[in-house]
C-alpha cells in the first residue's frame, strides 16, 4: 500500500466520523425539537382554555364554582354539579378499583399457578382495549337495569331510613345516577391498574423475596414488606393513571349518569360530570356564555387533574425520603 | 349504508379535484352542508337520489343545529341546516337567508303499565305540569279528568328529556311556553333548558330518550314522529288549542303547517307549535336551512339551489316515506322567491 493510498483511506474514515457526527446532531436537535413540542402544545392548550374560559369567569366570578344553576335560556351557568359528580364517581371509582386490582395483580404474580398467568394476564389486557362506548351501552342496557331492580332497591330499602346516611341512598330505582356510573368507571380502570400493578410487582428481585420466605416470613408479610415498598412508585403511578382515565371519561359515564344538572345527596340521583356535560352540549353550544361555560369547565378539569398529578408526585416524593431515612 | 356513502362522496370529491384542476371554473361537483341530526336522513336521501340523477354529490355533517350555525357563519360550508330558526336580525347580522324544507312533530313518549299507544291523551296545561314536577303521579286528579274511564296506576311519574342540545328540545319548550305561563316565566324555552322537576333524566339525542322511556317505568319523554314510528314507541294523543283530541299522524302535522302563516314571518321565522285548527296536532316544528345572501361561490350556492329546488319537487315522495311532512306548494313557491330577491351575487339574482 503506498502513501497516498493510506492518505485517502484515512481522510475517507475521517469524512465517515464527521458524518456520523453531523447524523448525531442532527438526530439530538430533533429529539429536542419533539420533547419541546410537547411542551409548547401544552402551553397552548392552557392559553387557548384560559382566553376562552375568560368570558365565563370574568361574568359569573368566583361564584361559577359553587352555584349549581345551568340554564341556556337566561345564560346563567355554575360549575357545582358537575364539578361533585366527576369527584364522587371518580372517588367512588378509585375506592373499589384499587383493592380489586390489587388482588389481582398478586393472584398473578404471587399465587396462581403459573399455567393460569399468562392467560388471565392476556384477558386482563384485552379488557382495557375495549372501547368506552361499549361500556356505556352495556351500562345502559345491562348493568343499570340489573342494579336498578337487584340491588338499588334493597339498599334503599335497608339503608335509605337510616339518618344523615340514609339520604346517600334514597332515590327513584331507574339505575341512573352517580352510583352506577362510578360503578361502570370502576370496571373500565382495574384493567389499567392490574396491568400496573402486575407489571411492577414483577420487577421484584426472586432473591429479596426468597430471602424473606427463608427468614420464615409469611406470604403476607413478604408482600407487606417486600413487594410493596419495593414497587410504592409504580403502584402509585398505575393508580393515578386509573384516576386519570376515571376523571376525564366520557362517552360511559354519559349513558349512565343521568345528565342533571342536579347538587344532591344521593349516589342515585341523576347527575353529571364535567366531561359529561361537555359533551352533551358543545355542539349546540350558540351563544358566548354557553360555550365559554363549557370551555370554563374544561379548564377546571384540566385543574383538577393537575393538582391530582401533583398531589401523587408529593406522596412519591414523601415516601422515597422516608425510605431514605429508614436505609 | 353511510359507509359506502362516505366512500362515495369522497370518490366524489377526488374526481370532482380531478376534473376541477386542468379547467379551473369546472362545473361544481360536490356541496357541503352542516347541521341538524333532525334532517340528516332526508337530506342523505335525497342526496342520493340527486346524485344518480345529476353526479352532484352532497357532503353532509349532521354536528347538530349549533355546529351548523357556527360553520356557516364562518362560511366554511356551502349551507347550514337547523331545527331552530334564526331571527330576522340574526340573519342579518351574518348575511344569511333562512328557510324552511320539511316538517316534522315531537310526540310525547310515555311508558305506563296497562296503557297502549293513543289511549291516554293529554293537554298542554297538564303536559306542562308534568315536566315542571307539579304533577308527579300517573293518577293524578289532572289526568284522570281529561281520561275518564282509562284506568291509571300510582305510578311516580319520571321525566325524560334531551341532555343534549337539539332542536326537537326547542319545538318541545316552544310549545310549553305558549301553553303555560308558569312554564314560559319559570324555564322559558331554548335547544337546551334548566329542567325544574327533580329526579329528571336526561338521554343523549333521541335513540338516549327512547331507551330510558322504555326502560324507565311511569317514564314521560318526547321524541320525533319518525322516531317514535320507527321503534313503535308507546305514545299519548294530544289535546290542541281548539279543544279537539289529535292523534300523531302525518295528516295532523300538515293540518298545523296549512294554518301557518309563512308570509307574515321574516326570515320564516315560524313556529308551528299550539297552531288553531280542528285538527292541528299542536307540537309541529321545521327544519330550516340557512345559505350565504352574498356568496363568495356563487356557484356552489346556486348548487345548493337546485338540490332543495328538486327536494321540494322531485324529492316530496322520498320526504313522505321517511315520515317528514314536505312543504306545501304554496310555501315552497314563497321560498323560492326569496330566494330570487335576497340571494345576490354582484348585485345579479342568482335563482332566477
Amino acid at each position: 500500500m503506498s502513501g497516498s493510498e493510506r492518505l485517502t483511506l484515512a481522510l475517507t474514515g475521517i469524512a465517515k466520523l464527521r458524518r456520523g457526527r453531523r447524523i448525531d446532531v442532527l438526530f439530538r436537535w430533533m429529539t429536542e425539537v419533539f420533547a419541546w413540542a410537547v411542551l409548547l402544545v401544552l402551553g397552548a392548550i392552557v392559553i387557548e382554555l384560559l382566553r376562552d374560559s375568560w368570558p365565563a369567569f370574568s361574568r359569573f366570578g368566583f361564584g361559577f364554582f359553587t352555584s349549581s344553576a345551568w340554564n341556556p335560556v337566561t345564560d346563567d351557568y355554575g360549575a357545582a354539579s358537575s364539578i361533585l359528580g366527576t369527584l364522587v364517581t371518580s372517588f367512588i371509582a378509585i375506592l373499589l378499583a384499587v383493592p380489586i386490582s390489587f388482588g389481582i395483580a398478586l393472584f398473578l404474580t404471587e399465587l396462581a399457578p403459573l399455567w393460569l398467568r399468562r392467560p388471565v394476564g392476556i384477558a386482563v389486557e384485552l379488557l382495557a382495549g375495549i372501547p368506552s362506548i361499549i361500556y356505556g351501552i352495556w351500562g345502559l342496557f345491562i348493568f343499570a337495569p340489573w342494579f336498578a331492580d337487584n340491588v338499588q332497591i334493597k339498599l334503599t330499602d335497608y339503608l335509605g331510613g337510616l339518618p344523615v346516611v340514609g339520604t346517600l341512598f334514597q332515590g327513584p330505582p331507574i339505575g341512573l345516577g352517580w352510583a352506577v356510573a362510578g360503578l361502570v368507571l370502576t370496571i373500565m380502570i382495574i384493567p389499567f391498574i392490574a396491568a400496573v400493578m402486575r407489571d411492577v410487582f414483577e420487577l421484584v428481585p426472586t432473591t429479596l423475596k426468597e430471602s424473606a420466605y427463608a427468614l420464615g416470613s409469611t406470604r403476607w408479610e413478604v408482600i407487606r414488606h417486600i413487594v410493596l415498598p419495593y414497587t410504592s412508585v409504580g403502584v402509585i403511578g398505575g393508580i393515578m393513571l386509573g384516576l386519570g382515565r376515571a376523571l376525564g371519561e366520557t362517552m360511559a359515564v354519559t349513558f349512565v349518569v343521568g345528565n342533571a344538572h342536579d347538587v344532591h345527596a344521593s349516589l342515585f340521583m341523576p347527575g353529571n360530570t364535567i366531561a359529561s356535560t361537555i359533551a352533551n352540549e358543545f355542539t349546540e353550544a350558540t351563544s358566548l356564555p354557553h360555550r365559554s361555560a363549557l370551555i370554563a369547565l374544561g379548564l377546571i378539569l384540566f385543574v383538577i387533574t393537575f393538582i391530582v398529578l401533583a398531589l401523587a408526585k408529593l406522596l412519591l416524593m414523601r415516601l422515597e425520603r422516608a425510605q431514605g431515612q429508614k436505609a | 349504508m353511510s359507509v359506502s356513502r362516505l366512500w362515495s362522496a369522497v370518490a366524489g370529491a377526488g374526481l370532482a379535484l380531478m376534473i376541477a384542476a386542468p379547467a379551473g371554473a369546472a362545473p361544481v361537483k360536490q356541496i357541503t352542508g352542516a347541521g341538524s341530526t333532525f334532517a340528516y336522513p332526508l337530506y342523505s336521501a335525497w342526496a342520493d337520489h340527486y346524485a344518480k340523477r345529476t353526479g352532484i354529490e352532497l357532503n353532509y355533517q349532521s354536528i347538530g343545529s349549533g355546529g351548523g350555525i357556527r360553520q356557516i357563519e364562518a362560511r366554511t360550508v356551502d349551507f347550514g341546516a337547523t331545527d331552530a330558526p334564526l331571527t330576522a336580525k340574526q340573519l342579518k347580522q351574518h348575511g344569511l337567508v333562512q328557510f324552511p324544507t320539511a316538517m316534522g312533530g315531537v310526540i310525547p313518549t310515555i311508558n305506563v303499565p296497562g296503557i297502549k299507544p293513543g289511549q291516554l291523551a293529554l293537554n298542554g296545561r297538564v303536559l306542562a305540569d308534568i315536566f315542571l314536577g307539579k304533577i308527579t303521579k300517573w293518577d293524578a286528579p289532572a289526568i284522570k279528568k281529561l281520561n275518564p274511564g282509562l284506568h291509571l296506576p300510582d305510578l311516580r311519574i319520571t321525566v325524560v328529556h334531551r341532555s343534549d342540545g337539539s332542536g326537537t328540545t326547542f319545538i318541545f319548550t316552544d310549545y310549553l311556553a305558549k301553553v303555560s305561563p308558569e312554564w314560559k316565566s319559570t324555564v322559558g324555552f331554548g335547544k337546551a333548558v334548566n329542567w325544574p322537576s327533580s329526579g329528571n333524566v336526561g338521554g343523549k339525542g333521541n335513540e338516549g330518550v327512547a331507551a330510558y322511556v322504555q326502560r324507565i317505568r311511569g317514564a314521560i319523554g318526547y321524541n320525533e314522529y319518525a322516531y317514535v314510528l320507527q321503534n313503535h314507541m308507546n305514545y299519548a294523543d294530544m289535546i290542541n288549542r281548539d279543544g279537539r283530541r289529535v292523534a300523531p299522524t302525518a295528516g295532523n302535522f300538515a293540518a298545523a303547517a296549512a294554518n301557518a302563516d309563512w308570509k307574515h314571518a321574516p326570515g320564516y321565522y315560524l313556529l308551528l307549535t299550539d297552531q288553531p285548527g280542528a285538527k292541528s296536532w299542536p307540537i309541529t316544528g321545521a327544519t330550516f336551512v340557512l345559505v350565504p345572501a352574498r356568496p363568495a361561490h356563487p356557484d356552489n350556492i346556486k348548487t345548493v339551489l337546485k338540490f332543495f329546488h328538486w327536494g321540494f319537487t322531485k324529492g316530496k315522495r322520498i320526504a313522505e316515506s321517511l315520515d317528514y311532512i314536505p312543504m306545501p306548494h304554496s310555501v315552497v313557491r314563497m321560498i323560492e322567491n326569496t330566494w330570487h330577491q335576497e340571494i345576490k351575487y354582484h348585485g345579479h339574482s342568482l335563482w332566477k
